[in-house]
Formats: C-alpha cells, structure tokens, sequence
C-alpha cells in the first residue's frame, strides 16, 4: 500500500510527512518526525502518556491517525516551552517535585496546559477528573496537583510570577 | 566522613531544589528506553504462548525467514543451553537457567505469554507478519493457577524434577513447592497458651503488577566481532550487562549497556526479559535491533508480585501485651522458583518485640508469568494479615490500635523476629507522630470509617560507585553507577555539594554507562541515596583531601596544615601562615601545574542500612449500595532516618501509599478457565487514577542512622506496606465487616454486606 502525504502544522510550524493508512499519530509523531516526548504507555487511549492537542483539543495521539492531522494543528510537549523560556505549567512541576520518573510527565503537562486554556480556575476535584486520564504511577498525584492549582494561580495573575 | 549530627550544620541537605534532569523531563528531551533510534534499526517482536501450559512439540519458522525484509528469527536452539547456576543479581536471589528459559522457553512454556520465538525485520507491519508465519506445535498440558491448587496432592506439576527443599524428611515425590522458609524464635505455641486473648484469621491477596508506566524497551547493536552496545530502560545497567553475558556465553566486558531513562520500574525491571533476544538476533542480522513491549506484553510476561494466602495467630495478655505470634505464608512465585516468601516471612512481625514468634512459608510455582521484585517484596502480603488481625487483636481488648502497638514496639536492642538485634530504629517516634497528628483525632461522618496499620522494611546497601571529578573551573561532575529512576541525581548532587562545601549548582550529576563507572548494584531496595550517596560521600572526601594537598604545595605548607571551610582551603590554624583562603576554583584552575587532574572515584559495598518503620492512617467512606469505597483522608507517616531532599522523599511516601491503595481496592490478576490473563490493558487492570484520591499527607520523621554520613534511611519500600490493613480497618470501622480478601472491590464489599445480612 503506498504512503498518504499529509500537510498540517505542527507546533506552530508548517509539516509534511508522508505515512500508512493505519499508522498512528503517535507513530508518526515519534518515528517519522522525531518527536519522542510524546511517549507510548498502553497503545489503547487508557494512560494518557502519549497526550496532544489536535486544534487545541486534548487527544490521545495513540488514538488517532496520521492522516487526520491533514489541515489541522497539531501540539505536542516540545512546542509548549517558548524557546528557551519554560511554560509557567513545566515550571511549576519542578518547582513542586511533580515528577519522579518523568514518563507519564509530558503527557501530563499537555493535558494540564489544554485543560488551563479551558478552565482557567479550576477547582482541585475539577483538575483530578481532567487528568484522570493521565496515569502517572510514581507520585500519587499529589505533587501534581500542587503544580497545578500554583500554575493556575499564576497564570491568573494572582501569584508574582 | 562522620556522622553529621547536628541538622544546623547542614547547608544543601534538607533544601529542596529543582533537579538537575527536571528541564529534560519536562520539556520531552529525556530519552526513556524506546526513545533512541540507530541508522538501519530492525523492529523487534516476539512470538508467545497462547496456552498457560504445554509442551513445544516443534517450531517451523521457516515461512517467517522467507518473507522479505525479514532479518532474523530465533528461537531457544539459538541460545545456549545454560546449566542451572544460582547467583544473586539484581534484587534478590536469581538461578541464570530459570532466567534464560524465562526470556525464551525451550521445551515447555510455563505460562500464556511465554516467549517461544522472535524476529527482526525491517519494519512492524513485516515483522507481525513474521511473527503470524512462525508455525508452533503445542501440547498443551493440565494447567494451575492458584496457589493452594499449585500445593495439592494431583496438581498438574510443572518441574518433574522438583523436590521441596527444607522441610524434612525430604519428600520422594515431585511436587509445585519450591521450598519452605522459618523464621522466629521462642514458642509460639507456649505463647498461645499464656494468652488471655487470641486472634486468628485467614487472608488472600492477589497478584498485582508493578505497572510502570513506560513498557519495557531497548536496543541492542553488535558488531561483527562481537562488540555489543545495549540501550535499555533498567534499573540497572551492570545487571543487564551480567545476565546478557551469561545467558547468551559472552565476556561481560564484550557488553556496554547505557542507561535510558526509565519510565518507572518499583522493582520490575531489576531482571531481563528483551535484551538477550535483541542482542542474539542482532548479531544474526549484522543490524541493530529495538524491542520495545506493548503494554499486554507487560501485563502478560513480566513481572508481576506474587499473590498468596496468609494465616495469622496472635495471643494476648488482657493488658495488651503479646505473648505469641505465628504465621503460614504461600505464596505463588509464577513459572520459575523466586516468590518473596522469605522477606514476606521475615517482616511479618518485624514491627513488634516478641518472645515467642514464629513465620513459615511456601514458595510455590504455578502457570503464571514469573514474578519480579515489587516495592518490597513479599512484605506488603504478610503484613495486610498481621495488621489486620492487630486491628482484630485491639478491638477484642477494647484497646486504642495505636497504643496495642506501641505496647509491643520494636526499639532499640529488640531481638527481631527474623534474627537480628535491632540498631537505632524510629518505630516508636512513628507511631507518637501518628497519635499525634489531627488526622487521628478528626471527626468522621455516618458510613465512614478510620483505619491504622504498620509496617517495616530492611532497606539495603550494597555494591556502588561514584566519581567525583573537579573541572577546571571549578564546577565538579559526579558520575555514579545507579539509573535515576525518582530523583537521586538530585540527592547526589546535594550530598557532594554538602561535603565540598560549594553549592548545589555546581555540582553536575551524570548515570554513567557500564564502562564509565565501576560495578554498581540496581536501583532497589530503597539502597540508592543510601549506599550510592555514601559511595559519592567518600569520594567527594577524598576529593577534598586532594584540593587540600594541592593548596598545601601553593603555600608550601604541610597538608596537615590546611582545612577546608565552606568550599575554601584555607590555613589550619595561625602556624600555617597567613594565607588568603584559596577556593575551590582557584585550585582547579592551578591543578595542571600541581600534579595533575583532580579526581576520585570511590567504590564500596555499603553496609549499615538501616530499617525503616511506617504507620498510615486512612479514612474510608463505604458506599452500602454500590460496596464503593472511597478514600477520603490519607496520611503517611514514616521514620526517614534523615531527608537528603525532602519533597521527593514525600513523593516517594506519597507514590507508595497510592500504590498501595490500588493493590487494597482494585488490582489483581484475573485469570480464564484455560489460565490466560482476562485484564491485560489498564482499562481493566486499574490503577488509581487522580480523580480516586485525596492528597497524600507525607509526614516524615527523623532519627537519623547513625551508619550513614547523613543519616539516611531507605525510603522507597516502606510505604507500600501498611496501605492495605489501613484500608481494611478502616472498612471494619466503618461498616463492622472484617474484609479478608484483596482487592476490597466493589463486588467483594457488595458481597460481605449481603453476606451480613444473610
């Protein structure tokens, strides 16, 4: 079966690659355009380590085909620093400790991003339930959560940055 | 170095700055296992037994090897037969055959998921192929899954050749049970009869997975005279390096294994399962070679931690006092001997001091994948036993559970149930802290309930190295030989910092690769801030004696005659001369014109662990309709010996705890009638997830061990070992039922309701 070239836009920036019908994002993202932060934890949508934003949605890119980023955008874990400059959200989860392996942490903090764009203030049972789909097996989430509600705070502009 | 006893003379130890790999983690630059890709790299798969037991009647692989693309394919006749060889690697005692057959089977697959062959080829999709076009002729054979079916008289045997060890007259008869373990002293028996009161019961626990997130990964390249480079996610690159050599015949030094990342381990990936398979075909194809585990893989054929059966009898004095203790551990070890039944035995009763005690336990296979080190090992199933017959023990005498077990603690100069007399231990300021704290006290509303249980862990030393090397501007690198898999680089660091007196900053911790650094044991054991911490300990010492020399030969003075103060050589005293202080980067930057580089390597086996105590306390609400239960309130509290960084000591508590939760509530391995796994994806197999619980209150207590320059305890092991009698007694103080079966799911809680109303 011959490959699909595919156009879309990836971080921010114009992509092409080319790939099978049935190759996942995921696949694509890692194996073809050399973005191993988004990481491979079940394969079935239920750990959450493989995490992106199609249009600023959250998806599991495990989920999802390659050939359906065509003219969408995709986001993923190497586009949310800004430069050199970390993300308020990756800042507060090395400030908190919210990391101990550090797999399941890209994901997470894809998830955390997209869930604060929608949500600016959310409560901390709001936050458990948005990321129940992230698995992190190491920290019990409490560090986790810490991050978040800080992230979120200082994102609202209560807290100096 | 000596102790440091005082905290206040502690600069970088106790702070808790952001660690020095956290801007890879996270901004997705950190490479994990399945992460790093060579030019000409083959995909690799493996082929496993759809049946828990047959025998391999033929294998054809034939049609595999003519499809194109496809590079290799091996089976067993690819590996050599390797005798039976007991070693100790990794986190416990280990047979090398047992693990060769494990990696791949060869005349019998012992379990669904089994390895029996696997290819190489130049993409997925051909080599799914491969995999479909291996031909494998089974007789499947009567199979047995639990472990008191696995000890009776007509179960189907899965050694012919295994005699039980240790129990006498030794038996003439093959049988399931590897072998049988005792630990205590005194008797028991007489105990039971100076008892007021006695308490017995019998407990099950499931086998749960460790369930790291990241699936096993690596890739193997070989040269064609057999130079060998592994990248793998492991808890230890020598331990890779060791059981490849061995189970393929190689030279250990023909091997150079890096360290990935790793995405999780909590004692899983202390032993191999792809590696050997990687490197066997790769030097077939000439052609590096990646395997990395889909997560059904994981659940299927490695790990998990046994589950078991557990049978506790403990008598009383009415004031509280035990009189006597005994318990029958049988655990299942999976396909191959190995259960953790002698540390489930040993820590049983480790928390409390006794007279008369007494722990036995089977070691028993069946046709499950072969069990691995789990967060530890063996502890967390006794102690859900005892605990909770504890908790039986103190509502029977009208007793407050805390004060029961601070009437019989274990302290310092206690004779321990396993042998041992206890050094300085922290069991009774654990257990004043938890009475203490709010949470003890706090009010409870109606279906609610509160829980207390302990638990106890040796924590370990052992084989480590580490290099102190002072650069030339004077930052300082620390390369040490254990994979990071929580924080320890961050630990390292602060400890050199502490002992060179510059700051944290400075310091640039690195995991060296098996050629860089000496022979350094796996992350296990909670053993890594401990003995790697003491290896880098000393050797940032001895760089300091050689900063000190090196002043000395500027000033010309004596070595004798210089201190080093706050990362400063400066004059020891007036007689010295009147030196200006010379910091530590000025004596680097002269170090080519006094002798040289400034460097030290240090390698030890780190003796002088010390034991750590915890108590958790957990609320419950039990839903009557549903038999849910949620958890409302969690604190741990645990004896640390000395925090190097607190925050990731609390999350080691915290991750702990939750582990334990899960293995209370929800995780277990479901079997069919034909032995295969029913729950092999995380949607069925659950973990908790952020949504199912509360904060997890980390409350660390202090006292410190002395055989350590710092004071470290192990941390990692403890707090996955009361989470389930805590939960289970808060069941009972919630709804009056005593749950005896792990995991209290809905079903099981629903179940003990109707059984109540009968």
């Amino acid at each position: 079966m011959s490959k699909i070239h595919v156009t879309t836009t990836v971080n921010g920036e114009p992509a092409e690659f080319l790939c099978e019908p049935q190759e996942s994002m995921l696949d694509v993202l890692r194996d073809t355009l050399k973005l191993t932060g988004s990481k491979e934890g079940c394969g079935s949508g239920d750990c959450g380590a493989c995490s992106i934003t199609l249009d600023g949605r959250l998806v599991c890119s495990c989920l999802m085909l390659g050939v359906e980023a065509e003219g969408h955008s995709i986001g993923t874990i190497e586009g949310v620093a800004r430069g050199d400059e970390l993300h308020p959200i990756q800042r507060k989860f090395l400030e908190h400790a919210a990391l101990q392996c550090g797999f399941c942490t890209p994901g997470l903090i894809v998830a955390v991003k997209a869930l604060l764009e929608k949500n600016p203030n959310p409560t901390e049972t709001e936050a458990r339930f948005w990321i129940a789909g992230n698995l992190c097996r190491c920290t019990g989430y409490d560090k986790i959560l810490r991050a978040i509600m800080d992230a979120a705070a200082e994102l609202r502009g209560e807290v100096a940055a | 170095m000596n102790f440091v006893a005082n905290k206040s003379d502690l600069k970088v130890v106790g702070t808790r700055p952001v660690r020095p790999d956290g801007m890879d983690k996270v901004t997705g630059k950190a490479q994990f296992g399945a992460d790093l890709t060579l030019a000409g790299t083959l995909v690799g798969k493996i082929k496993r037994s759809p049946h828990a037991h047959a025998r391999i009647v033929a294998i054809d692989t034939s049609k595999a090897l003519a499809i194109p693309g496809v590079k290799s394919v091996i089976t067993a006749a690819d590996i050599p037969d390797i005798p039976s060889e007991e070693a100790f690697v990794g986190e416990g005692p280990t047979n090398f055959r047992d693990q060769s057959l494990n990696c791949i089977a060869r005349d019998k697959v012992l379990y669904e998921g089994h390895a029996v062959a696997a290819v190489a080829a130049t993409s997925s999709a051909i080599a799914d192929a491969a995999l479909a076009a291996i031909e494998v002729t089974y007789e499947v054979l009567p199979h047995v899954i639990d472990v008191e079916a696995a000890m009776a008289e007509d179960a189907p045997i899965l050694f012919e050749g295994m005699i039980t060890q240790g129990v006498d007259p030794k038996p003439t008869k093959a049988s399931n049970i590897v072998k049988k373990v005792a630990f205590g002293h005194g008797d028991w028996q007489a105990g039971m009869a100076e008892a007021d009161v006695v308490v017995e019961g019998k407990y099950d626990t499931a086998a749960v997975h460790q369930a790291y997130i990241e699936p096993h990964a690596c890739i193997a390249s070989v040269n064609p005279d057999g130079q060998t480079t592994i990248f793998a996610s492991s808890q230890g690159q020598f331990m890779i390096r060791q059981y490849t050599a061995k189970i393929l015949g190689m030279d250990i030094a023909d091997i150079r294994v890096t360290p990935a990342e790793i995405g999780g381990g909590f004692g899983g990936k202390t032993i191999v399962y792809i590696e050997p398979l990687a490197v066997a075909m790769s030097r077939q194809a000439g052609r590096p070679v990646k395997i990395v585990m889909t997560r059904d893989e994981v659940f299927r054929a490695s790990g998990p931690t046994s589950g078991g059966t557990i049978e506790v009898k403990i008598g009383a004095k009415k004031d509280g006092t035990i009189t006597g203790a005994y318990a029958m551990v049988k655990l299942q070890a999976g396909a191959f001997p190995g259960s953790p039944v002698a540390p489930a035995c040993m820590c049983a009763f480790a928390m409390y001091d006794l007279k008369n005690v007494m722990a036995e336990g089977y070691d028993v296979v069946s046709n499950r994948a072969k069990v691995a080190a789990y967060r530890a090992p063996g502890a967390p199933i006794s102690t859900f036993a005892v605990e909770s017959v504890m908790d039986e023990l103190a509502i029977k005498l009208g007793m407050d559970p805390i004060d029961l077990r601070m009437k019989n603690a274990a302290k310092q100069g206690t004779k321990a149930s396993y042998g041992p007399v206890f050094p300085v231990i922290g069991f009774e300021e654990v257990l004043e802290a938890a009475k203490a704290h709010p949470h003890w006290t706090a009010p409870l509303g109606p279906n609610q309930g509160r829980g207390v249980a302990t638990g106890f862990w040796f924590n370990i030393g052992g084989e480590s190295s580490a290099s102190v090397f002072v650069n030339e501007d004077g930052s300082v690198s620390v390369v040490s030989g254990s994979p990071d898999i929580g924080g320890s680089r961050a630990s390292m660091a602060m400890m050199a910092a502490e002992v060179l007196g510059i700051p944290y900053e400075k310091v640039r911790p690195i995991i060296g690769d098996t050629a860089q650094i000496g022979i350094t044991g796996v992350t296990g054991g909670s053993r890594v801030t401990f003995a790697t911490g003491m290896a880098t300990t000393q050797a940032a010492e001895r760089a300091v004696d050689e900063l000190k020399k090196r002043a000395a030969m500027i000033w010309d003075i004596s070595p004798d005659a210089v201190d080093w103060k706050d990362g400063e050589a400066v004059p020891a005293g007036a007689n010295a001369g009147g030196f200006d202080p010379l910091p530590l980067a000025a004596i680097a930057l002269k170090a080519a014109k006094t002798g040289g580089p400034i460097n030290a390597e240090v390698s030890i086996n780190a003796q002088g662990a010390g034991a750590a105590f915890g108590a958790h306390i957990a609320d419950v609400e039990v839903d009557p309709e549903t038999g849910f239960v949620k958890i409302l309130r969690y604190t741990a509290v645990q004896d640390v010996g000395r925090a190097i960084h607190p925050s990731y000591v609390e999350g080691q508590i915290q991750g702990g705890a939750t582990q334990g939760i899960g293995w209370a509530l929800n995780e277990e391995y479901i079997y069919d009638k034909n032995g295969r796994m029913d729950n092999a994806g995380f949607l069925d197999y659950r973990v908790p997830v952020a949504s199912d619980l509360p904060m997890i209150e980390a409350v660390l207590v202090e006292v410190p061990n002395p055989r350590h320059p710092f004071g470290v305890r192990g941390v990692g092991e403890v707090p996955i070992i009361p989470p389930m009698a805590a939960i289970g007694n808060a069941i009972k103080a919630a709804t009056g039922m005593r749950l005896v079966s792990l995991p209290m799911s809905p079903p099981k809680v629903r179940a003990a309701f109707d059984a109540a109303k009968g």
